[in-house]
């Protein structure tokens, strides 16, 4: 199993929820987070006084899947998130040792 | 009494009273999120201490019979003793309203007045120090200053300055006090190195909102009746703050590029400050002219704090101050007696330069006093009960520290048990 973490722009959320939905996958995370990569901030400016935002928000989506669906999610992902601007964000994949379904107790595939 | 006078006062007193809150929320938009509610609660705080206070002997002072000199009302009014109904009640008016009516409305503009301060001294004074400062300072500067101006006992009412509604009582009067306070609280930690962005600007455009429909019953009502000057005064309310948005959305686009919504705020109120000595004096394209100048020269003294190092954390200085003084002159230059038969002509109006000439010693009596008075009263409790927070409570913010509260609580984690 793995953890696919994607870090994106937030008015693309829908996008990679429609993406994945017609990929079938069974669920998903999504929080909003502060942070910066290559774009590195932007700059605000109030009353004529500029300043530099280092943590823009951007949404993170996390899903955990079966291995041999795991590389078509992270294509779907990065295929709806994708800008061609700067600051269109990351996607990675880390192996999962264990999943349990808190309300059944099933283990591994089964839980997902 | 007039009842349709009287009706549209009282109105106009409300409608002045909800300006305070409506200040609180420019304000409090501004600020940083952990000092939201320490904001609202130094206006707010306004409303009860003033108006207590102003019951209990401050109107007197300010409007009772000239003690000498037209320095300073006497206490023939403590407590509203023996005020009745009579249209004569208050020294040297002839009312058209209850002499009640004249008290409330007054009063709404006390209460506002030392709540412009508070923009200045934003997330670092204590709220003890704060209590002690707006008490003393109602009592010995601004009820002072209204007599000078507003009641016609006084010594600058005396010599023929003009001040419709407040340009020297109310915004000179707090900006160069706010200039006082903050070179003795001294600065933010931080300031100027690091952002301190407003924490919600849809707070302060909703204040904005609020101070504006507010401003119709300051200026429109300081006419105490449902008359054509009031109406004159309505107008020119409206063309100013609608000028004054354009004025410093304009040189806000020129210079930086956007036309933000807080530029669009701060042109407006600029330019709803710059009318107010006016309001009720002149006519025609003056209102728009007046509107513009102080959208684009608020706009513009923004820069003084940074030029001169001082932390004026709002801009009072840069909008009530400037904006004030900016207003009150420009007065002796388009005063027009065809407006209002209690008025006189200025400079551009075929009056001269008397008038001018009288608005410069207005200006100069009220930031005098203002600024001198309001200074000592800031060393003397800074020295006494300490004017600041500690860095550690700056730090933490106002609401949880001076108030025990939090402006915003996110989520619901069933992690606060009742204690006792």
């Amino acid at each position: 199993m793995k953890l696919i973490t994607a870090i994106i722009k937030p008015f693309k959320l829908d996008d990679v929820k429609e993406a994945l939905r017609e990929l079938n996958v069974a669920g998903m995370t999504v929080s909003e987070v502060q942070g910066f990569g290559r774009q590195r901030g932007h700059t605000e400016v109030y009353r004529g006084t500029e300043y530099k935002v280092d943590f823009v928000p951007k949404i993170k989506v996390e899903l955990v899947t079966d291995d041999a669906d795991a590389q078509r999610v992270v294509d779907a992902v990065v295929a709806a998130a994708r800008t061609d601007k700067i600051g269109d964000g990351k996607v990675w994949m880390v192996a999962v040792d264990q999943v349990v379904r808190v309300r059944t107790g099933e283990m591994g595939h089964d839980a997902l | 009494m007039d009842t349709g006078d009287n009706a549209w006062v009282l109105v106009c007193s409300a409608m002045v009273l909800f300006m305070t809150p409506g200040l609180a929320f420019f304000y409090g938009g501004m600020v940083r999120s952990k000092n939201i509610l320490g904001m609202l609660m130094q206006n707010f705080f306004s409303m009860g201490l003033v108006s207590v206070l102003w019951l209990a002997f401050v109107f007197s002072l300010a409007f009772g019979e000239d003690l000498g000199g037209g320095l300073l009302g006497n206490f023939q009014f403590v407590g509203l003793n023996g005020i009745g109904t009579a249209a004569d009640a208050i020294p040297g008016l002839a009312l058209t309203i209850a002499p009640l009516t004249f008290v409330a409305f007054q009063l709404m503009f006390a209460v506002i007045t030392p709540a412009l301060i508070t923009g200045a001294i934003a997330d670092r004074m204590r709220f003890g120090a704060w209590v002690v400062f707006l008490g003393a300072w109602v009592v010995l500067v601004y009820a002072p200053i209204a007599h000078w101006v507003f009641s016609p006992g006084g010594w600058l009412f005396q010599l023929g300055a003009l001040d419709f509604a407040g340009g020297t009582v109310v915004h000179i009067n707090a900006g160069i006090a706010a200039l006082a306070l903050v070179l003795v609280i001294g600065k933010r930690k931080g300031w100027p190195g690091d952002a301190m962005p407003p924490h919600s600007l849809p707070l302060t455009l909703l204040g904005t909102g609020i101070l504006w429909f507010g401003w119709f019953g300051f200026n429109a009502g300081s006419a105490l009746g449902a008359n054509s000057v009031a109406a004159q005064a309505f107008i020119n309310t409206h063309m100013a703050a609608a000028a004054g948005m354009l004025g410093w959305l304009l040189v806000e686009r020129i210079k930086g590029g956007h036309a933000t919504t807080l530029g669009a705020a701060s042109g407006a109120v600029a330019g709803l400050v710059a009318i107010t000595p006016c309001a009720g004096f002149v006519g025609g394209w003056s209102p728009i002219v007046i509107g513009l100048a102080a959208g684009v020269i608020c706009f513009l003294a923004i820069q003084l704090k940074f030029k001169f190092g001082y932390d004026d954390s709002l801009d009072v200085i840069a909008v009530h101050l400037v904006g004030g003084i900016l207003g009150s002159i420009l007065l002796g230059v388009f005063a027009d007696s065809g407006v209002n038969s209690a008025g006189v002509d200025g400079l551009l109006t075929g009056g001269g330069a008397a008038l001018l000439g009288k608005q410069f010693v207005a200006v100069g009596a009220t930031l005098a006093w203002s600024f001198v008075v309001s200074l000592i009263l800031a060393k003397v409790i800074d020295a006494t009960m300490g004017l600041r927070v500690t860095p550690d409570e700056e730090a933490e913010g106002l609401d949880q520290t001076q108030h025990a509260e939090a402006g915003y609580s996110y989520g619901d984690f069933g992690s606060m048990g009742r204690i006792g």
